[in-house]
């Protein structure tokens, strides 16, 4: 199995040399990455190259990274039956870019490109229909972007005053709490503020 | 001259039992025939994604028992196995028998749920009654192993979360015994049923090309004559240790895929015996007290132990860094979890792969020249789960 993801990763390297910004194989998977306007090529070489036979698209996963400088990653999972391989294809780009469809190539990617639309709003050019998919009618914001808050902005509820379903603004009995179990021995926050100043002061 | 025609605009759902859930389905109507069909999904959308991304790995892997809800620990499996992956740990050989006998339990679940129904949407009643009381007996099966009978919570990272009782394994197996009797009378009154035939026969052909295409998998793709199983292909757990066969079809309409699912059902059954007799004694969960938590008994007498349990329910375990995805055969199709860490007790994101929203998304292909009477058909054989469509 890793034998054969290694010959794959040489052989992608050496066929789209200049494509591939990196590659690397990690717990039996392999990823490239590849720039966001060579896409479609690489998409289209591997569904069709005969070495690679990538004939099924099985997802497209979007990615937000808000404090990097690309902050979006598009990940495309796709799967070989003939050559039973997996391959991971990831492109990296900002936050107003627009990626061009593979609804040509893969008309499944259809609902996954309007999903990742959808969930994190980055646009395809060339989409048949993007549309939203999953949130309701009339929907605002991109739910998965790590800045849109769990709880949401509206709620719904049935009026019995206007006997009709309304929308209103997130009321919330108590604030959403986040627990920060992550390192309860450090002491709190102050402390560590307190702890920092005393090490400056040392220092001058 | 010829009469005007004006296409008829139906909207099918989000309320009609033949929906299988909530679906809303916009058909353009020639007279009876379809012309264009449009879904819209979402109706259950409760952002699994966003909430796991809240959560510990511990407490993220109930949500998908409400992912598909009629086999719930195959979904549990897809998670356990990506937090496994990245871990880098090894289950203990009696929790992966575990898993695999609860898996193919949920296979049988499914199968049961979507083969009767389908017969139901098509006007056959009686199959419905007969399969759900096996369903039940199934669904006792997995209350009497995790505690409850749906939202199983049973797999955890590392294993499963407690040993099975003993006089479970010999119900199991006398259930094994005896269900094959009850697939032949469902054949009996379906298989050659010139009614069921006439509805099914030659209805949603999908081509070993298309099904490609169209991101297909699991009985979709095989009726289609794509000889195509993750079991098989690429074994996760014992499969590759088992025998079992992986029925394949070949004009890929509705019927092929009933009598795929019919099959898997009789080889789960085989499978199910063949793990029963190779049951292996041992613990079921790994012994890694940072990852699985410690037993009740220590808990009373070791300072350890309790601390463990402390640090594991609260923070819960750290994961490395890394991405991976795993997919295991679930009952519908390949169904796979994409799991992104960055180092934290909390995945940074976990994109679920399911399989009902690829087959789903063929509908309007499917059933395009079909009559309006054949849109239930197709819908009961594309076995669709909101839950895991809309996620």
């Amino acid at each position: 199995m890793i034998d054969n993801l290694k010959k794959l990763e040489t052989y992608l390297n050496s066929e789209l040399s200049i494509k591939i910004r990196n590659s690397l194989i990690e717990n039996n998977e392999l990823l490239i990455e590849v720039d966001q306007k060579d896409l479609v090529q690489v998409i289209q070489f591997l569904k069709s190259d005969d070495k690679c036979k990538f004939r099924q698209l099985i997802d497209i996963a979007g990615v937000d990274y808000p404090s990097d400088e690309n902050r979006f990653e598009l990940v495309y999972l796709f799967l070989s039956h003939e050559n039973n391989n997996r391959i991971k294809l990831s492109i990296k780009f900002k936050i107003n870019q627009i990626i061009n469809s593979i609804t040509k190539i893969f008309p499944s990617a259809n609902w996954m490109e309007r999903e990742v639309f959808d969930m994190y709003g980055i646009k395809f050019k060339n989409h048949p229909d993007l549309r939203r998919i999953l949130t309701d009618y009339g929907f605002k914001g991109h739910p998965l972007r790590k800045d849109f808050p769990l709880t949401g902005f509206n709620e719904v509820r049935y009026s019995e005053k206007e006997k009709k379903v309304i929308y209103e603004p997130v009321k919330l009995e108590q604030n959403y709490r986040n627990f920060d179990f992550e390192s309860p021995w450090e002491g709190t926050s102050y402390l560590k503020e307190i702890k920092k100043k005393e090490t400056n002061g040392k220092k001058n | 001259m010829a009469k005007k025609t004006k296409s008829l605009n139906l909207n099918f759902g989000p309320q009609h039992p033949a929906a299988h859930g909530v679906l809303r389905l916009i058909l353009e109507l020639d007279g009876e025939v379809v012309e264009k069909a449009d879904p819209h999904i979402g109706l259950l959308h409760r952002g699994t994604e966003k909430l796991i991304e809240q959560k510990t790995y511990t407490q993220a892997l109930p949500y998908f028992d409400r992912l598909d809800y009629v086999a719930p620990m195959n979904q549990e499996h897809a998670f356990a196995l990506a937090a496994e992956k990245l871990l880098k740990i090894e289950v203990p050989i009696r929790a992966k028998y575990i898993r695999v006998i609860f898996c193919e339990i949920g296979r049988i679940l499914s199968h049961i749920l979507n083969v009767t129904t389908q017969a139901l949407d098509v006007g056959a009643l009686t199959p419905s009654l007969w399969g759900f009381e096996e369903r039940e007996t199934l669904m006792t099966f997995y209350e009497r192993a995790s505690g409850s009978r749906l939202h199983a919570n049973y797999f955890r990272t590392g294993g499963v979360h407690q040993d099975i009782p003993i006089k479970l394994v010999d119900d199991i197996e006398k259930f094994c015994k005896s269900f094959p009797k009850i697939i032949d009378d469902l054949e009996g009154l379906l298989t050659d049923n010139r009614i069921f035939k006439q509805r099914n026969v030659e209805i949603g052909v999908v081509s070993k090309q298309e099904a490609l295409d169209h991101s297909f998998s699991g009985v979709m793709l095989r009726g289609s004559g794509v000889p195509w199983d993750l079991r098989r292909s690429q074994p996760y757990e014992i499969y590759n240790d088992l025998d079992f066969k992986i029925p394949i079809g070949k004009n890929g309409d509705c019927y092929d895929r009933y009598l795929c699912r019919i099959e898997e059902m009789r080889e789960s059954v085989k499978i199910i015996l063949q793990c029963i007799e190779r049951l292996p004694k041992g613990p079921v969960k790994s012994i890694d007290g940072k990852i699985s938590p410690p037993n009740r008994d220590d808990l009373k007498q070791s300072m350890e132990a309790l601390i463990h349990h402390f640090k594991l329910f609260t923070e819960g375990y750290r994961v490395p860094k890394g991405d991976v995805y795993t997919a295991v055969e679930a009952p519908k199709g390949e169904f796979g979890v994409y799991l992104i860490s960055d180092g934290s007790n909390k995945p940074y994101r976990c994109k679920i792969r399911a399989p009902g929203f690829s087959h789903l998304q063929a509908m309007d292909y499917l059933i395009r020249g079909h009559m309006l009477a054949d849109v239930p058909a197709v819908l009961g054989s594309l076995d669709i789960v909101f839950g895991e469509v809309d996620r």
